[in-house]
């Protein structure tokens, strides 16, 4: 029986995966990011970076250490606003709504764009309270049985509820690491996003755990934009469409994954992918 | 030849790229020697050299097989990216035209072996002689274009196939007028006929590398479109 449902699982995978790349970049526009620049303190960390994220796909970012792509990503969220002396400039437009808007609503603008990080950190509370608590604060559930339910499909979408569903009130930090990764991953879901950023989600995970994160990511990005941070060449090749190479602050090079890895027009993004001296 | 594997971090995977590489040449020299001892054979009638030529292709087998498993262990250990990755898959491709090849040296060894004894006019030669050198100049360009990562002398290899195909079809048409002309002529032409098809075929070998050399360097497949495209600006 497990044989047939993983047959059918890998039809799907390789469905998916058989995306034309060109569909991909053909795809509506969900964020929009123009001559985007960073400074922290007197020290830029970011050079203008202008990029289209299309919508219900993977774009991944890859570049050495210190390059940028988290900061950028963290851009994306205005999680640089809690950091103190960083300046952000240039803007960033979720569905053409600039996301730097003073008068825009910051936790509103955080259970749109939603963030996984590289280290789970789920709350030190039950694994269904990890979960309800976004609704909870956005008052997303109108009575006990709507937060059940939200708590149920939201971990159902990240793939745990199989595994969790006879210990929910059980804290969430006694799961493993990659159980814990995927509640985090159904923490952001529960608040509704459209946007999912995720920091290197999978570097604290082992190989098992990690293609697991892969396939949900895979499965996620039916119903959500997602943008991943990663330094494993491979994972951005595995599971995304679109790749951005970042280098010293500078966005180098963007395209479709297959074209990045198989034959990226930009030297230095060659020298990166191919662990070259650059 | 270009810096194949130079830069990388991880210095055994440079030695590796290096290596692959080299057998590559190495492999393609082989090859080289065995149209060369082939139809050496078939024109001279050299059973000396006919063996010779038979036997090779059994290293020749080998190194096929010895460069698919360097490419295998290189893809599954060094999870090989852009134009690493192309070069490796390019290896498997040529090595495995190449191997073919060495197997149509092969057969123009044999066919040399029956022709033996058999009443052979030099003129029955004529063709097959300027097949040959044509044959063998496709195979040695290729292989240049290969290792110098010349895709413009890759095109002109594709291009310069016509002039083979050309080249078999009349020679079709001549032996099967010598054996019009008398019957006797029938089992030597018919062997005749079947070294042109090897040649023709080793032709065919000598433009798919072309087409991977273009690839390996441009990351792009050598499509008709382009070839066409070039032609005409060749010609402007």
């Amino acid at each position: 029986m497990d044989m047939v449902a993983g047959k059918v699982k890998m039809t799907q995978q390789s469905v998916n995966a058989a995306m034309n790349p060109t569909d991909m970049l053909e795809r509506p526009i969900r964020l929009t990011a123009r001559d985007v620049t960073v400074h922290y303190g007197a020290k830029q960390a970011l050079h203008g970076i202008s990029i289209d994220i299309p919508d219900r796909a993977v774009t991944s970012f890859i570049g050495p250490s210190g390059c940028g792509k988290s900061t950028f990503l963290r851009c994306i969220n205005r999680m640089n606003d809690t950091i103190e002396g960083a300046r952000v400039g240039g803007t960033i437009k979720l569905d053409g709504e600039d996301i730097y808007d003073p008068a825009l609503d910051v936790v509103e603008l955080r259970a749109r764009i939603g963030m996984v990080f590289q280290k789970p950190n789920p709350f030190p509370k039950s694994i269904y309270e990890n979960v309800a608590y976004g609704p909870r604060i956005h008052g997303l559930a109108r009575s006990r049985a709507d937060l059940d339910e939200i708590v149920v499909s939201s971990l159902r979408k990240a793939g745990l509820f199989e595994e969790v569903k006879d210990r929910l009130n059980e804290p969430g930090t006694g799961l493993s690491g990659g159980q814990q990764q995927r509640l985090c991953i159904a923490r952001a879901i529960a608040v509704g996003p459209e946007v999912i950023l995720m920091d290197e989600p999978c570097s604290a995970l082992d190989p098992i755990a990690t293609a697991i994160i892969e396939e949900l990511i895979d499965e996620l990005r039916e119903n959500y934009t997602i943008v991943i941070v990663t330094h494993s060449m491979q994972q951005a090749a595995r599971v995304s469409q679109k790749t951005a190479f970042f280098h010293l602050g500078n966005l180098i090079e963007e395209g479709v994954t297959e074209d990045i890895f198989t034959n990226p027009a930009n030297k230095q993004t060659q020298d990166y992918i191919m662990g070259r001296i650059g | 030849m270009p810096n194949i594997g130079k830069d990388h971090i991880v210095s055994s995977y440079n030695d590796e790229l290096v290596a692959l590489a080299q057998t590559i040449a190495e492999m393609g020299g082989q090859v080289e020697v065995a149209i060369e001892n082939g139809t050496k054979a078939l024109l001279k009638l050299d059973r000396e050299l006919a063996d010779v030529t038979i036997i090779a292709d059994q290293r020749i087998d080998d190194m096929q097989r010895r460069i698919d498993d360097m490419a295998v262990s290189m893809i599954a250990r060094r999870q090989p990216m852009a134009a690493d990755l192309r070069a490796i898959v390019t290896a498997i491709h040529v090595a495995s035209d190449l191997e073919r090849v060495g197997d149509m040296a092969k057969q123009l060894a044999r066919r040399s072996l029956k022709l033996e004894g058999m009443s052979l006019q030099p003129t029955f030669y004529n063709g097959v002689k300027n097949m040959t050198a044509l044959v063998l100049r496709q195979i040695k360009e290729a292989l240049d274009a290969y290792s110098n990562r010349d895709s413009a002398r890759a095109i002109e290899v594709c291009n310069r196939d016509d002039e083979v195909d050309a080249m078999h079809t009349s020679l079709f048409r001549e032996l099967l007028t010598y054996m019009m002309e008398d019957p006797r002529n029938i089992t030597p032409c018919t062997h005749l006929l079947f070294c042109a098809k090897s040649l023709e075929r080793i032709g065919d070998h000598a433009t798919n590398i072309a087409e991977r050399a273009y690839y390996l360097q441009t990351g792009k497949q050598l499509t008709s479109e382009v070839q066409e495209l070039q032609r005409t600006q060749i010609k402007a």
